[in-house]
């Protein structure tokens, strides 16, 4: 902010030139004291303040029960009972079943954002911005809002037609959404502060870049759930299988260096995972496929008023015969092998994982390395924050929702329903007409004389 | 500018379309070229091709599918066509991660800050300048006059603010929409006509463009005398499209002075002489552009049929049998269709 004052106070808003390159090194180099030189690794005067060492806020008990050990192998025990807790944790709240999910993945979407936007704070000082917290919250609120309304208004068709003030939001919900956003935004111009222009301007697009990772793919991931809960488990295991055996693989066997970004990453662990996370997602699927549990769209049932998991499993979640290719043939003589279509589709997201997933990883490493911050916070102990255990799983939600949308599934049959409703008469005459020539072509209806009705 | 305006919009919708994305990009790269000069980013490795690459990524999932409505007919007759449009969203996904991975093997030890705000910088402003551009597209395929209007009203606003004040900016527009609504080319929705393999702009136009008696309140009758007055509804919505455009429209351009200010620069660009560069000229126009879609997409159209049709003959035959049967109970309901009896086809 120095560079401000020794202009003499705000900028002068009639400057005549554009400011030429020197004297926006200047301004920079003042704005960012330790930036100017370029990184140097281990820099203490940077303005970020260095995280203090995290504190060791493991639970007594563990404590006492690894004292013998040497650092190296107490770090992996309490990591280790860690991932365990998680993972039951994880299992536990599928136990509870869909509501459950969802509140939790909001959970971690609310927890995830404000890790980001904390770190951003810290990284501009920007503790005393006139209304950025509640600016950043108000986005997030709105942002949540205009999704899940389009969400419910698809998924709880029946529930809302019997609400008056329900069926006004939803057939308004662009426009409120957009007017709740606008509002946000104008509080925004209004709250530029003479001095501070630069920061609010930072954390404006500090906000919206995290609400467009964090928000849009926590949605993709609800929005997968609704497919069934397998789209849901499955990836998500996916990925943590790939960290644990990318980790086993790299502490027993690794030696070669995968990436700079990642010191510890080694390319032991990184193929070692992939096989391993393979052959993993493979059984896990033919696993889950059994259980109508899993496999069925989620649907709410508006009798009960109870979320429903009951359906005729479609063909991906039934056995099918597959003849093997004559090389294996001769290998393993079998001449077919009896799978479920789902586990080849759990295939090709595991080798994504594996292959690609990673990046997300590197991406947010370099994002701390960048912003020199250990973790991102220190909810786990031995694992940091929420958002480091969930840096991978966010590529992966988008990657299964595009998935999912090319090549499972096709158009929901009660949301076209409702969007032909909505047309003018004579349109529907003509879809009709249309689709009654369509369905004759197939047989579907008796041709030219229809049943009496 | 207001001579080329009109130019433009006498050559038709094909031209409107390219001069919508020559300013797109035109205003990304005049955003993009501020990013380098704070951050210094000439020397970032892959910098520039990444940036680019990304405008082209999302360029290509937001017109995929535009094209796919739109252009229905002629999709279906080619081949590759239609291989790319069933797998859009799949192909556009696998553009953006290739760019994405890409950034991240380009992460240079000593440069990751600044690679992470070009990084950001290049979302934001894609987010800003591509997502509206493409609105603004959608807006002119309902019909040139959401397009035309739009933008007249915030020149005018501009104008007239300048001149005279908030009031009388209101005033010539509303002539303005009603002069405009009397004409087919600017009414009709644009559509591409297989057959001629060009856009057409013929139809019958909606009740939106035909005069309609509306009852004066009781208040102005005893004023002006009238009892009745002859409008078109689409005058009442230029009403609210202006009223949007003088109150929260000045909040856009205050946006830009503001990120102008904060990192001192005068104008985006030095392209018009006496006005700076394009983005000066458009910023107020990106909140305009956004709102129209809204309001056409909540208060105006309903579904595309043609959309409703190709969604409903992708479904299984079971799901199209039962939503046959729904539909045909409600056009009888409604009177569509006799009860009972089909006419034999």
């Amino acid at each position: 902010m120095t560079e401000l004052r020794r202009r003499g106070g705000g900028g002068d808003p009639d400057s005549t030139e554009n400011i030429s390159d020197k004297e926006a090194d200047g301004d920079d180099r003042l704005a960012f004291p330790g930036e100017g030189e370029g990184e140097t690794e281990g820099d203490s005067k940077a303005d970020t303040p260095d995280v203090p060492p995290s504190a060791d806020n493991t639970p007594q008990c563990l404590n006492k029960a690894l004292e013998g050990l040497s650092s190296r192998w107490k770090n992996w025990w309490i990591r280790g009972i860690l991932s365990l807790t998680m993972i039951i944790g994880f299992f536990l709240i599928i136990y509870l079943g869909p509501i459950m999910l969802i509140l939790v993945v909001m959970g971690v979407q609310i927890k995830c954002f404000h890790e980001i936007i904390t770190i951003g704070y810290r990284v501009y000082h920007s503790y005393d911005l006139p209304w950025f917290r509640t600016l950043s919250w108000y986005f997030l609120i709105c942002v949540n809002y205009f999704f899940y309304g389009e969400t419910v208004a698809d998924y709880f068709g029946a529930l809302v037609q019997r609400e008056e003030p329900l069926q006004f939001l939803v057939r308004y919900h662009r426009f409120i959404s957009f007017a709740l956003y606008l509002a946000g935004f104008c509080m925004f111009v209004l709250s530029l502060v003479k001095k501070h222009y630069r920061l609010q301007f930072y954390m404006f697009a500090w906000t919206h870049v995290t609400l467009l990772i964090v928000v849009t793919q926590s949605h993709l991931v609800i929005q997968n759930l609704f497919e069934g809960m397998i789209w849901f488990i499955v990836p998500i295991s996916i990925v943590i299988c790939n960290d644990i055996m990318a980790y086993l693989f790299g502490f027993f066997f690794g030696r070669t260096p995968l990436i700079k970004l990642s010191p510890k990453k080694t390319w032991e662990g990184f193929i070692g995972g992939f096989f391993a996370t393979v052959v993993f997602s493979f059984f896990f699927a033919y696993l889950l496929s059994q259980y109508q549990y899993f496999v069925c769209p989620v649907e709410y049932n508006s009798e009960t008023n109870r979320f429903a998991v009951e359906c005729e499993p479609s063909n991906l979640f039934m056995i099918q015969e597959y003849t093997l290719p004559a090389v294996v043939q001769n290998a393993v003589r079998w001449k077919t092998v009896n799978l479920y279509p789902f586990q080849i589709h759990s295939i090709a997201l595991s080798s994504f994982a594996s292959l690609i997933g990673p990046f997300g990883g590197f991406f947010a490493s370099g994002f701390k390395r960048a912003f020199k911050i250990k973790d991102f916070a220190d909810t786990i102990p031995g694992h940091g924050g929420i958002m480091d255990r969930f840096d991978c799983q966010y590529l992966m939600a988008t990657f299964v929702h595009v998935y999912i949308a090319s090549f499972i599934r096709g158009p929901n049959p009660s949301k076209v329903l409702q969007q032909l409703l909505v047309l003018q008469p004579e349109q529907q005459l003509s879809i009709f007409n249309t689709l009654r020539n369509h369905l004759r072509e197939k047989g579907m209806l008796p041709p030219a004389v229809e049943e009496a009705q | 500018m207001i001579i080329g305006f009109f130019l433009i919009i006498y050559l038709g919708p094909i031209m409107l379309i390219l001069v919508v994305m020559g300013v797109q990009i035109k205003c990304f790269h005049e955003i993009i070229t501020i990013g380098y000069r704070v951050y210094h980013s000439y020397d970032l490795p892959w910098f520039r091709t990444l940036s680019w690459y990304f405008l082209i990524c999302v360029n290509y999932f937001f017109y995929g599918e535009t094209v796919a409505d739109y252009f229905g007919a002629l999709v279906q007759r080619e081949e590759p066509l239609q291989f790319l449009v069933r797998y859009h969203r799949f192909i556009s996904f696998a553009l953006y991660l290739a760019g994405f991975c890409m950034f991240v093997l380009s992460l240079v030890k000593k440069h990751y800050r600044l690679q992470f705000y070009m990084f950001a910088w290049t979302h934001v402003t894609l987010l800003i300048v591509v997502t509206q551009s493409h609105l603004v597209i959608q807006n002119l395929f309902e019909g040139m006059i959401w397009f035309i209007v739009p933008i007249s009203i915030v020149i005018c606003n501009d104008i007239m603010a300048y001149l005279f004040g908030f009031f009388f900016g209101r005033t010539p527009l509303i002539k303005f929409a009603y002069l405009l609504s009397q004409y087919q080319y600017f009414v009709c929705p644009v559509e591409y006509n297989s057959e001629t393999n060009r856009f057409a702009v013929e139809c019958e136009p909606s009740n939106l463009f035909m005069i309609q008696e509306y009852t004066l309140p009781a208040v102005v009758q005893n004023a002006v005398r009238w009892k009745t007055v002859n409008l078109y509804p689409f005058q009442i919505h230029s009403i609210a499209l202006s009223s949007f455009a003088s109150l929260i429209g000045p909040f856009g351009g205050f946006f830009a002075s503001g990120f102008k200010r904060a990192f001192k620069i005068k104008d985006f660009a030095d392209t018009i002489p006496g006005h700076g560069g394009i983005m000066d000229r458009f910023d107020c126009q990106y909140l305009m552009a956004t709102f129209v879609h809204v309001y056409i997409a909540s208060f105006i159209r309903g579904p595309n049929p043609s959309k409703v049709l190709q969604q409903l003959l992708v479904l299984q035959p079971e799901q199209q049998l039962s939503i046959f049967n729904t539909l045909r109970n409600h056009l009888r309901e409604k009177g569509m269709l006799p009860p009972a009896v089909e006419e034999a086809q």
